[in-house]
This record gives structure tokens, sequence and C-alpha cells, in this order.
């Protein structure tokens, strides 16, 4: 049983309650897919609060949806996809001890996860700036709004991409956390599941992203 | 004993390492179905009534690459595909049972 | 198996010293015990609000000021909102899952500890952290809303509404940390030998309880987290003024809350299981209709939240749809119910007071289960909503079923937990004055509600008085109960005999270790040949 460390340079830590490694990973895996149904269910019950005002009120969707600037979403589907990409690249260099190169790859995620948020910064402040507040808070002769209940739209539009904002900058926390256990040597081929659990999270981010784009930018 | 049964000793992992290769694949094909949401979305005024439905399509699509290969559903086990597969069949549960109430509800009440 | 650690009187108590070990520790059943002592003290001051509900309750206001206990209707508001939530959010969803369910799940599984254990300690913590939230909000604005939080008013009322959503969007992560660790631990964590089908059926009941966690609370938490934008920027999604739909807010909310209330007597089910079994010294009758029927109550429970808003404005499609499913509900419980009674049929059944609480519950639960059904009728609902009818029905399956259930399984597992005996009679005398109590307060209850009593209101008319009485009389009894309960459990502390390692003679894995268990729970690991109930 011991043997692992004539062939495998690195061994697996297990913890006190598991038997062995393959029990410790498999138990890790299973908790983060639990943890991303939770996550679904979370922002899947927005998006059906959305389809069913959708269905209500389509014109008014319509106008909101051309209020914004859908090359803006479309770069930031690009950044995260990318993102997407460096992450789930940083965990198979792990998993082959290219540990510089799988930090390197974390890093650019790190740095996608911020352009995304710049460039949604830049989105949130200029529609601030036009007058399109949530709700019963929007400016309803500045914009022009034909719709009397446009605000809606915008309630949504913040409520989805504030808390889709939100798991984004918790993502980019928890790979600075990554990043900085990568570079003290922490993950090896035979330990990694922290990474691969938060790479798990990054990419439910992103496949939010993907429904979040159309939904929001090119409906109607 | 150590060479014959290193292949089952439960505290060696033995990742499915997918090559590099893939990954760009899947990345740009990400890439091009993006493009292609943006390019179809031009023809919205001709597609009329489609134009969602291929948005959308296309974001299922792209959902389900993310799913199989960045996030290696296609070499997880059954339970962990169930797992997340049920969180989706809830989500209908909630949409459906809260549509048949408005649905009806206005044509129940509403003289129109 | 060998006892070495336990022969030196090592156990999980006194292996470390000291609160910081307290506060620090991912020990399964410490955290369980940190759970309690939080728990109880919810359950103390919830208990206060109810008291002071009864008494002002006592008497109509009928001449100014007398028999007025509260300052006003809107104090009256106050307290029913926090005894609401504090029993609901605080008391029993987190009650037997988090207490015993921490404590015995691992052990019951023949597991060191829970699949995550510095996730189980950052469970109570999120606990701690959202009920501060919420208790919060008792020195700013006191939220009057009713624990329901339904809009429009609770977006509209100047209380704290958004630190009361944000304490319960907290104490609902809590929830979901747990439940996570309990699925994987029994997926993953089980003895050799430990089959699915071998586990007692308390486990499968927290198993159960543990897939609503997952699938319910998250919806809870996005409306919540809805409900505070809503206040805050007024985003419109449940405000009629800008096309919203406050019903809406209903079907979300009770798409967890429904669920919520089989989180909450889920797993006193499995703690009855267990009782039952271990004090009718047989087979348990129908092991695989009880475990299964867990799972089924589960499921059904997703498919019934409409039943909450017959009068809600939702369309009676809906409302008949919804009706005629809940009534499926009856059948995955009438299956345990019909086991457990087999159980005890012909068994050499002892009445020791953990087993009084068990046969306390089947008897309230099937009162209150009964009403349920007829609840769950559409026209009948119509006429009882928001009545005390359905108050008493609540409180039956709430306080008959769970609390029952959580007294007796703790008096049942109170020799592992800290290796004393309690005084029996005491406990008796306990479940005596609880029962009795109970059964005084809310039973009028339902008479008042057949009457026409509406629930939530400050006074009440004349006609009502004689039976209000009675109830706020029973509210007392109960407030004994569950003091001579208390008396019982600190004295058995520091003074109780020392416990022997099965006191109960049950056959489960947690009665195979010594009382109070090692720190590692077994010390050596557990190998499973039969199942849970093999009784001769």
């Amino acid at each position: 049983m011991s043997t692992d460390n004539i062939t495998h340079t690195h061994s697996a830590h297990v913890s006190h309650h598991f038997k062995d490694a393959t029990q410790e990973y498999d138990s890790g895996k299973q908790g983060i897919w639990l943890f991303m149904v939770t996550e679904i269910l979370m922002f899947g019950a927005v998006l059906v609060g959305y389809g069913i005002f959708h269905h209500l009120y389509p014109a008014m969707f319509s106008e909101g949806a051309k209020q914004l600037d859908w090359k803006l979403g479309f770069i930031n589907t690009l950044v995260l996809i990318f993102s997407s990409f460096t992450m789930a690249i940083s965990i198979q260099l792990i998993q082959r001890n290219q540990i510089k190169k799988a930090a390197m790859a974390l890093a650019v995620t790190i740095l996608c996860g911020a352009i995304f948020m710049v460039i949604k910064y830049f989105e949130w402040t200029h529609k601030f700036h036009m007058g399109f507040y949530p709700g019963r808070f929007l400016d309803m002769a500045k914009t022009h709004a034909e719709h009397a209940n446009l605000g809606m739209y915008f309630g949504f539009y913040y409520c989805m991409t504030g808390l889709h904002g939100l798991h984004v900058l918790i993502g980019m926390g928890l790979i600075t956390w990554l990043l900085i256990r990568t570079i003290r040597g922490d993950f090896h081929s035979q330990y990694w599941i922290p990474v691969e659990g938060v790479g798990i999270f990054w990419h439910i981010v992103d496949l939010i992203w993907i429904f979040l784009f159309p939904l929001l930018y090119l409906v109607g | 004993m150590a060479a014959n049964n290193h292949k089952h000793d439960p505290n060696v992992l033995h990742p499915h390492i997918s090559p590099t290769s893939m990954y760009l694949k899947v990345a740009a094909a990400l890439f091009g179905l993006t493009i292609l949401t943006v390019v179809a979305h031009q023809f919205h005024h001709q597609l009329g009534a489609f134009a969602s439905l291929v948005a959308f399509g296309i974001a299922a699509v792209k959902a389900t690459l993310v799913l199989l290969y960045f996030m290696h559903l296609k070499d997880d086990n059954n339970m962990n595909r169930a797992i997340f597969a049920s969180g989706f069949f809830f989500l209908i549960v909630l949409l459906l049972f809260s549509v048949v109430d408005i649905a009806t509800r206005v044509t129940e009440v509403s003289p129109l | 198996m060998g006892h070495s650690s336990s022969a030196h009187g090592e156990n999980y108590i006194n292996c470390e010293k000291g609160l910081w070990s307290w506060l620090t520790t991912v020990d399964h059943k410490r955290i369980g015990l940190m759970y309690m002592i939080t728990v109880m003290f919810f359950f103390f001051v919830g208990g206060v609000m109810a008291l002071l509900l009864r008494l002002e309750l006592f008497a109509p206001n009928t001449v100014q000021g007398v028999g007025q206990v509260l300052k006003n209707g809107d104090v009256y508001n106050q307290v029913l909102t926090y005894h609401g939530a504090i029993m609901v959010f605080m008391v029993i969803v987190p009650g037997i899952p988090a207490i015993l369910g921490n404590f015995f799940l691992p052990i019951h599984l023949g597991a060191k500890d829970v699949a995550f254990p510095k996730i189980n300690l950052a469970s109570w913590y999120c606990f701690m952290f959202g009920a501060a939230l919420a208790i919060a909000t008792f020195f700013t604005h006191k939220i009057d809303t009713g624990w329901t939080f339904y809009t429009p008013y609770s977006i509209r009322t100047g209380t704290s509404t958004v630190l009361m959503v944000l304490g319960a969007f907290v104490m609902g992560m809590s929830s979901v940390l747990t439940g996570l660790n309990f699925i994987v631990t029994v997926h993953k964590l089980r003895a050799p030998g430990m089959t699915m089908h071998r586990m007692p059926l308390f486990v499968w009941a927290l198993y159960s309880t543990a897939i609503l966690q997952m699938l319910a609370t998250p919806v809870l938490a996005i409306t919540l987290l809805l409900l505070a934008a809503e206040k805050l920027f007024g985003v419109g999604i449940f405000d009629p003024a800008l096309g919203g739909d406050p019903v809406l807010f209903q079907h979300f909310f009770w798409f967890y809350s429904h669920p919520a209330v089989y989180i909450m007597i889920l797993p006193a089910m499995g703690v009855v299981s267990e009782l039952i079994a271990a004090f009718s010294r047989k087979v348990i009758f129908g092991y695989t209709a009880i475990a299964y029927s867990s799972l089924g109550i589960a499921a059904v429970s997703f498919f019934v939240w409409g039943h909450h808003m017959f009068v809600s404005g939702q369309s009676a499609t809906a409302g008949i749809i919804f009706s005629f499913i809940t009534m499926l509900v009856g059948v995955p419980t009438a299956i345990k119910m019909f086991n457990w009674v087999a159980t005890i049929y012909k068994g050499s059944v002892s009445f020791d007071s953990p087993m009084l609480f068990a046969l306390g519950f089947l008897f309230l639960f099937a009162i209150g289960g009964v009403t349920g059904i007829m609840l769950a009728v559409l026209p009948i609902d119509v006429h009882f909503h928001d009545t005390y009818f359905v108050v008493a029905h609540f409180h039956y399956v709430m306080v008959g079923g769970t609390l029952m259930a959580l007294m007796g399984g703790f008096y049942y597992w109170f020799p592992k937990m800290f290796g004393k005996m309690f005084s029996e009679t005491l406990a008796r005398l306990s479940f005596v004055f609880i029962f009795i109590g109970f059964n005084v307060t809310f039973f009028p209850q339902f008479i008042l509600g057949a009457m026409g009593m509406p629930r939530r209101y400050f006074d009440y008319i004349p006609n009502y008085e004689a039976l209000n009485k009675i109830s706020t009389v029973g509210s007392w009894l109960i407030l004994t109960g569950f003091l001579i309960g208390l008396y019982a459990i600190v004295q058995g502390i520091r003074k109780g005999e020392k416990a022997p390692m099965n006191p109960w003679g049950a056959k489960t894995l947690e009665w195979q270790t010594s009382s109070p268990p090692p720190h590692f729970n077994f010390d050596v690991e557990p190998v499973v040949t039969a199942g849970p109930y093999e009784y001769r």
C-alpha cells in the first residue's frame, strides 16, 4: 500500500474520517454537484419569473432589451467562455503536474473575471446615467419609456446580472485562493479536488451567463 | 504486490485526463456558437417567432458542451448526473404549476 | 469490539477542554450539542412569545384596558411574527436534523464523522449569523409581517423586512450545508456491510429531509432576495403597480415552505421509528415501506404547495389540481402510521419515557394528519382558512409531532450523548404535563376555528371567551412540562448515574460504542452483518 511514492512523486493526503483517497475524492465531487443543484434552482427560479412575465408583456421586454448594447453582452460572453476554458485547462495541467502553467491559467481566469466585471460596471453606470433605474425608480420622462411598467424589465435585468455578478466576484475570490495554494505547491497529480470544485462553480457561472445573454440582450 | 495491485489501490487517483486539443475544440465551438447567436439575431425580423427559439436552442447546445466537456459530466458517474438533472426537473415543476395558475386565473375572472 | 480509548475514560466531551475547543471543533457530536444549546435558547424565546400571545387572548378586551396584556395590536402582531419566525426558522427546521441528526447520523452509519466536517461547523456559524441578523430586527423596527413575509404588505411596511429576510436567507444556507453533508455521508461513508437497506429508519428520514433541504431551500433563498430587492429598489416583480404579481411571491414562497413542513416532520417520523422498534422489542414491521414512504413524502411535497393559497386569488383550476394532489400525501403518511401500529402489535412493549413520547406522537400526529386531509379539500379549506382550525391543525403536526419526537428522541439518546441517566420519574412527569397541556391548549382551537374565530387577531368577541381561557390555561401546563423536562436534563447531566453502553437494549450501531462515544465514535470500525432491528 505504501508503494505510491515509487511511481508517484506525490501521494494523496487523506483526511482522518475517510478510508482512502478515492472515497475522499468521490465525496468531494458529489458534494460539489449537490451544491451546484442549489445554484441552478436559485437562478432558475428567477428565470421562471422572467419567463412568466416575458410571456405576459412581450412588447415591454422587447423595448427593454433594445436599450441594452448587445455588443457589450457579446464581448462579455466571449470573455467568460475564454475564462471557462482557462479554468478547465488549469485542472488538466495540475493533473499532469505542470504547476507553473496551471498557475498562469488561473491568473488569466481571474483577469477575465475582472474584465467581465469592468464591462458590467460600465454597462450599469451608463444605464443609471440614462435613467434606467429598476422598477418604480425608472425615470419615465428621461428615458421616454413607451411602456408604463418598463421598470420591471430593468428590475429583472439588475437582479439577474447583479446576482450573477456577485457570483463572478465570489468565484474570483475563490480562484485567487486557489492561485495562492497552487503557487504554494498544495496541488499535484494526486490532489486537486478544490480546483475542480471551484472550477465546476466557475463553469456554472459561465453556464448561467450563456442563458442570460440571449434572455436579456436579444429578446424580441 | 505493489506492481499488480497498483491500479486498484484506492489511495492512488487515476483521473480521466482529457487532451488539451479537446479543450481547444470545445472552446472554439463555444466561440463559434456565440457568433452564430449574434448573426442569427441580425435576422430576427425574418425569423419572427423562431428568433428566440433559435437563440435558446444555441444556448442549450453551448450549455451542454460546457456541462459535458468542461465540467466533465461526460466522464462522471450516473449519480452525479442524476443529482444535476434533478435541479432542472424541480425547476420545471415550479414553472409548470405557477403557469397553470397564472394562465387560468385571468380567463376565469376577466370579462375580456 | 475493543474499547481501548474508552477504557481509559476518554470520550468526545473530555478529549479536549475549553470554550475555544468547542467553537473550533469539527466533531459532529460536539456540533450537535452546540446546535442543541442554541436551539434550546431560541425555543425558550419563541416559547415566551407564545405564552404572551395566549396571555393576551385569555380574555377579550371588552372594556378599554381590561383583559389587555400587550400594549396594542401592533405589539401583538410583532410578538406573533417573532413567535412564528423563531419557531420555524430557528427551532423546528434545524431541530431534529441539526441536533440529533448531526450527533447520530454518522454513528448510525458506522462512520467517523460526516463527509465535510468543516462545512458542518460552517453551517453552525451560518445559523448563528443568520439568527443574529433576525434577532437584530428586534432592536430596530420590529417586524410584523408574520413569518411568511407576504407581499405587498412586507414591501410597504416600514419595519425591518430586509434584515429579517437576509437572516432567513443565511439560516437557509446553514440548512443547505447540513443537507449536503448528510446526503454525501449517506452515499459515501457507510461502514463495511452497511447497505442502504440496513440503515436505521432515522437515517432514511434524515436522507429524505436532506433532499428536500437541497432542492427547496434555494428557491426560498432567491425569493427572499427578490423580496429584499423589491423593498430596497422596487424592482416590480411582486408589485401589481408595475404589472408584477404578489401571488407569484406566494407560489415561490410555498414551493419551499411546503416541503419545509416535511423538513420539519420527516426527521420526527424517523425518530419515532427508532423509538417504537426499540421499545417494542420487535423487528420493525414494513422496514422497506417506512423507508421508501419517507422518500415518497419528500417527492409528493413538491407538487402540493398551492393548498396554502386556496383563498389567495390563485385560479380555481390550480386550486382543484393542488387539492387533489394534496390528498396523495395521506398515502405515504398512513403507510407509516399503520406500520408503526403493526410494530407495536404483539411486541413486548415497555413504557419508558421515550416510548411515551412516541405514543404521544402517534396520537397527536394522527389528529394533525387527519385534519390536514380535511383542509386539503378545497371547499372545506375555503371555510376554515385563516381560522383557528388551521392554527390547531399545524400545531398538532409541528408541536404534537415534531416537538414530541424531539423530546422522545432526546430522552432516548440522552444516556449516549452525556453518558448519564436521567430521572425517569421526572421525564414521565414532563410527558404527562406536555401531553395534557398540549391537548388542553390546542383542541379548543379546533372548535374555535369551526365557530369562525379568525387567526392572527389581537382581540375577539365575547362568545369565544370560555374556550380561549381553557386554551391559555393549557399553555401554562405545557410550560410546566417543559420546565420539568429541563430540570430532568440538568439534573441528569449533573448528578445522573453513569449510563451503561446500551440502557434500552436497542440494536442500532450507536449502542455498540461506549457512552459517551469516543472522539472518533468507534474504537474499531464496525462491520455490519445484519439489519438495524434484529430483535428476537
